[in-house]
């Protein structure tokens, strides 16, 4: 089976001040299966941004390519659902409006994308909300609101680049346990990037620890824990295990190595 | 009324004192400016200035709006203004849009924006007035510089502010450059450019006064003009305190619409 994603030789390297190159992501090789759950650590500056951009087509590599069905990414495309950090809502377009964007325009006529839009709206718990303008949501209403927009598109893979960094610990677990929900049902391919350990463990089948300067890819970690995950699961002695594991590759890469 | 409210507002608010709330910021303004007119009623009855009263103003005020004349005066002056700025404004957003959207449309714009704009509209009259004629031609090209100069750098200011990731959000949702134009760039820039439609009107309405004081045979400025050959203090006061009233107006029209223009904004 070809893999959903597959970076290849990923090599990206910034110019900065004068004519020095600084190297962001060196030799990427990262293969994500179709319907597969992985979660990106690392230290600040490594590259994880950088390696998502390059995916979601935002970003062109210096040299190496990423391929998406065995297609080489060139641009975006509606069928990889980004969602950003700083949630990147349109403030002047109510929730509903936001979450009809791109079926606007991929062209779907006014009630289809009322009835899709409405379906993703209720799926992340905004119904009540549908009408309100981003600068009347909370943090974990923004953040959903994205997640309902990216979904609407119906897109085969999610790159999410640190979606909860910025909600309070309870927000967070509650809109994991969605997230997890949701992709149990309909198995999108998700690469997930995190600053969290905990998180990055919790939510993944693989967790993919990179390391800094260069950014590169230092140890995959499999999670042999089964789904559904349950807040049980976090208090066991095997997800303490994992989680070391990824705490000591993540903040000791040398002694881990 | 503000009383009542008091009354029933919870603990938080109830503290706030009466007159801080927009009803009593408006009594005060009105207090205010009644205080002012009694002061200057006193200052000028007494002779401690030689200026006229207000009654004296008034008085005229009821004399050229009478004869038509007031009213004829500020139809002039606004006609121009707005047949000005509106032309700097219509042309300035697509320019601006232009400068922010393609780096050579800027490269190519950006100097001639920037040399003109340390020149002082008015400046440019006598040559207006010497290759255009002493019509409405001169003093409507001076106003549309004045508008356009102002408008036409917040516009570009607006486009390349634009949140970067709202142009990536658009772009992976699909959208293409036209799309990202018109669904984000001309929204996301709106509130830059309703401030520099608020500068430009600003900006049109006092060249077009001083316009009128050098070269022309209507409107509030040359009223203002006449009235200075024959020292009628009375007729320079009316003017002046229309050309206040309607400035007034005009930038609380423009105000008004952006709020509901931009009402999406986060504010502070
Ligand atoms: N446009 C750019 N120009 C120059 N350098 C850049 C640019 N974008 C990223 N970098 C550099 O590339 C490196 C990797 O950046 P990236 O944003 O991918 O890191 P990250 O792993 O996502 O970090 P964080 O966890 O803090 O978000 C950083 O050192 C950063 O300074
Ligand atoms: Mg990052």
């Amino acid at each position: 089976m070809t893999p959903k994603i597959s970076f290849r030789n990923v090599r990206k390297t910034f110019e900065i001040a004068g004519n020095a190159a600084f190297t962001a992501l060196e030799g990427l090789n990262l293969d994500i299966e179709d319907g597969e759950f992985i979660t990106v650590v690392g230290p600040s500056g490594c590259g994880k941004s950088t390696a998502m951009n390059i995916a979601a087509g935002l970003t062109a590599p210096s040299s190496g390519q990423v391929l998406v069905d065995d297609v080489s990414v060139t641009g975006p495309g509606p069928e990889r659902g980004v969602i950003f950090q700083q949630y990147a809502l349109f403030p002047w377009l109510t929730v509903r409006e936001n979450v009809e964007f791109g079926l606007t325009i991929s062209g779907k006529s006014k009630a289809e994308r009322r009835r899709i839009a409405d379906h993703f709206i209720d799926l992340v718990g905004l119904t009540d909300f549908a009408n309100s303008l981003p600068k009347t949501l909370s943090g974990g209403m923004k953040q959903r609101c994205a997640i309902a927009r990216a979904y609407a598109v119906n897109p085969k893979i999610l790159l999410m680049d640190e979606p909860f960094g910025a909600l309070d610990a309870l927000t967070r677990v509650q809109l994991q346990d969605q997230l997890l929900a949701m992709w149990s049902k309909e198995r999108r391919t998700v690469m997930f990037i995190t600053h969290d350990v905990d998180e990055a463990v919790y939510l993944a089948s693989r967790v993919v620890v990179m390391a800094a300067r260069p950014g590169r890819l230092h140890k995959v970690v499999d999670v042999d824990l089964p789904y559904p995950r349950t807040e049980e699961m976090r208090l066991s002695s095997e997800f303490s295990e994992l989680r070391n594991e990824v705490w000591r590759a993540v903040y000791h890469p040398a002694a881990a190595a | 009324m503000a009383v009542v409210e008091t009354e029933h507002a919870p603990e938080a608010t109830r503290q706030a004192p009466l007159l801080s709330g927009p009803l009593g910021m408006l009594a005060i303004n009105i207090v205010a400016v009644v205080i002012g007119v009694i002061l200057w009623g006193l200052v000028t009855s007494y002779g401690v200035v030689g200026l006229p009263t207000p009654m004296a103003v008034v008085t005229q005020a009821v004399i050229q709006a009478e004869s038509g004349l007031l009213w004829s005066d500020a139809l002039a002056s606004l006609a121009r203004v707005f047949t000005g700025f509106a032309l700097g404004i219509i042309v300035a957003i697509p320019v601006g849009f232009l400068m922010g959207w393609y780096r050579i449309a800027r490269a190519i714009i950006e100097p001639y924006v920037q040399f003109f704009r340390t020149i002082p509209p008015l400046a440019i009259i006598p040559l207006a007035i010497v290759t255009m004629g002493i019509d409405e031609m001169p003093k409507i090209f001076v106003i549309f510089l004045a508008s356009f100069l102002s408008s036409v750098v917040a516009t570009y200011q607006g486009v390349i502010s634009v949140d970067r990731t709202l142009l990536n959000a658009a772009r992976v949702l699909g959208a293409n450059d036209f799309t990202i134009f018109r669904r984000v760039i001309v929204p996301a820039s709106l509130p830059y450019i309703m401030v520099g439609v608020r500068i430009g009107l600003g900006a049109s309405w006092s060249t077009v006064v001083a316009a009128e004081l050098i070269a022309a045979q209507s409107g509030l400025g040359f009223r203002m003009q006449q009235a200075q050959l024959y020292y009628d203090l009375p007729t320079i006061f009316v003017s002046l305190i229309s050309i206040g009233i309607l400035g007034l107006i005009m930038d609380r029209i423009v105000m008004a619409i952006d709020s509901v223009l931009t009402a999406w904004q986060e504010k502070l």
